[in-house]
């Protein structure tokens, strides 16, 4: 069986800088993988890579054994990959509902379409109450229920979520976290990036540490939790 | 009264043609942050295009009929140079330092006005008239002839369609933009466009929209300036564009509402000051020192543009 991603011998440079240097790494079907590491790690940089957004200086993507490093951002969508970025980029002049809607243009089926927007506000009730409003008003948590709910929306089969728990209070952090396993409950297989690893890796089937573009170890989230290294250098502890 | 009455026609008849052409501008710096300069000559281009459907089709009729296939011809003219200039011109400049862009523009600006005016009358197959100097436009029944009096306010036909074509193509395009899928892409490629690609957006396809959206408003107001001059020329499009360029400014460029109140308060300003600034500097032949001016002040003191440039509050 093919994995759902397989990410092969990836480099990606910003001029003469290589940000992700041959990486390697698989997310299989159903899985939640995380993927961890400091500031400046590569792994903002490598999911940009994986939804089109950048491209490759080498090495090769495919997903669902399909290979995508050289298809247009815009096509790997309706594929099937969804990608919630860093920041959660949600369009602030926009209404709450238009904001959902967008994560759904690369569709047509507008029964199914009316039917996935009940249940993102099924799943964020705080969204349906204010479908209305300018999302730019939102709280920081309130903006990532909306930038995840955007990303589900696509009807995604593998879900993208860059540091989703940034600069939410530990109640929110809470929430989203718990809203991941949510999603892969449903079925949504899910690539996570998180500086917080903690959290990141105690919902993880399967987990990558990412050092200055390079992955210096992984295994399962437990493995990883309790491993000395990534005690030492993502867990504050000594 | 009476005379502020009818510069207040005068004015709404001005500016509405200018907010015509400043969407132009507007859309298209919303999207790419660019300065169209060549869309002067899109809309010159459309007047042409007008003419030439006349002229191979019609030659000689006044029915008013004609008049809708006239702006199909303007379209198809405008928005084809448009696209063209687009994909031939700007895409290859796409990630390209922001003068590179502008410095084409005005070089687009030119070729287009110099093609008009040496290869007007030598276009196969049609018999046109050189547009080394002004060419007459086709009067047509309805929309041309004599003024209509509102007590002693003179409206001209060509003014009533100016002012109803900016009427029926602000609604059609607030309609377009806030309730269309396409629209909504637009909305959201203007305010984030890497997040835009990763909702499925083709972010190329959108741009070429926001070209072609210009072009057509600009086609309507280059039928729209024939029939209120009588006449069109090569370099009609250079003063228009700067001033739909002003009045895009004045309303916050990147806002499309704001280019329609841009448009109608130049207009307006233009017109009143030629009525009432007294002395040396009033009368017609200021009008032009008045509307830049006006540019001149908004640059310093209010660059955001009365209803706000949208599209710097990027959050």
């Amino acid at each position: 069986m093919t994995a759902m991603l397989e990410v092969k011998n990836l480099e990606v440079a910003y001029g003469k800088i290589v940000a992700v240097k041959k990486i390697s790494f698989s997310v299989e079907q159903g899985q939640v993988v995380s993927l961890i590491g400091t500031n400046g790690a590569g792994k903002t940089t490598t999911l940009r890579t994986i939804s089109g957004l950048l491209r490759p200086t080498h090495g090769e993507i495919y997903f669902q054994g399909q290979r995508i490093d050289k298809t247009p951002a815009h096509d790997i969508v309706s594929m099937g990959l969804a990608h919630s970025p860093e920041g959660r980029r949600i369009f602030p002049r926009l209404s709450v509902q238009e904001n959902l809607l967008l994560g759904a243009f690369a569709r047509n089926d507008q029964a199914a379409i009316r039917a996935d927007l009940d249940a993102a506000y099924d799943l964020f009730p705080i969204l349906g109450e204010r479908r209305k409003q300018p999302a730019g008003t939102f709280s920081g948590g309130e903006q990532q229920m909306l930038a995840m709910g955007r990303a589900m929306m696509s009807k995604p089969k593998l879900m993208m979520l860059d540091e989703p728990s940034m600069g939410l209070s530990p109640i929110m952090m809470k929430r989203i976290m718990s809203t991941v396993t949510e999603l892969q409950r449903q079925g949504t297989t899910i690539l996570l990036v998180e500086q917080n690893a903690q959290a990141a890796l105690k919902r993880a089937d399967y987990g990558y540490v990412l050092e200055v573009g390079k992955i210096v170890l992984s295994g399962s989230g437990s493995e990883l939790l309790v491993n000395d290294d990534v005690r030492k250098a993502y867990l504050g502890e000594d | 009264m009476d005379q502020f009455l009818q510069q207040l026609v005068n004015g709404l008849t001005l500016g509405s043609l200018y907010a015509l052409i400043a969407v132009g501008y507007t859309v298209v710096y919303g999207i790419v942050q660019l300065i169209n300069f060549a869309h002067g000559e899109v809309f010159m281009i459309g007047a042409f295009g007008a003419l030439s459907t006349y002229l191979l089709f019609f030659d000689g009729q006044t029915g008013v009929w004609i008049l809708p296939i006239m702006i199909i011809g303007a379209m198809i003219a405008a928005v084809g140079t448009a696209v063209l200039m687009e994909r031939v011109a700007y895409r290859p400049l796409r990630n390209a330092p922001r003068l590179a862009p502008l410095i084409t523009a005005i070089g687009i600006s030119v070729f287009l006005q110099e093609l008009v005016r040496v290869f007007y009358d030598r276009i196969p197959f049609a018999d046109f008239p050189s547009a080394k100097q002004r060419i007459p436009f086709p009067q047509l029944d309805v929309v041309s002839g004599t003024a209509v009096q509102i007590g002693d306010v003179t409206v001209q036909r060509s003014a009533i369609f100016t002012i109803g074509a900016l009427v029926v193509c602000a609604i059609l395009l607030w309609y377009f933009i806030n309730r269309t899928r396409l629209g909504r892409g637009m909305l959201a490629v203007s305010q984030d466009p890497d997040t835009a690609r990763l909702m499925g957006i083709n972010v190329d396809r959108i741009i070429v929209v926001a070209f072609a959206l210009g072009a057509v408003l600009a086609a309507i107001a280059g039928v729209s300036q024939g029939l209120q001059n009588n006449n069109i020329d090569f370099k009609m499009g250079f003063i228009a564009g700067l001033k739909a360029f002003t009045a895009a400014v004045l309303g916050g460029i990147g806002n499309i509402q704001g280019a329609v109140v841009g448009g109608l308060v130049l207009g307006l300003v233009e017109s009143m000051a030629t009525q009432y600034v007294p002395g040396q500097f009033g009368g017609g032949t200021w009008k032009d020192v008045w509307a830049f001016v006006i540019l001149i002040l908004v640059l310093v003191f209010r660059p955001q543009g009365l209803l706000g440039a949208r599209v710097v509050d990027r959050a």
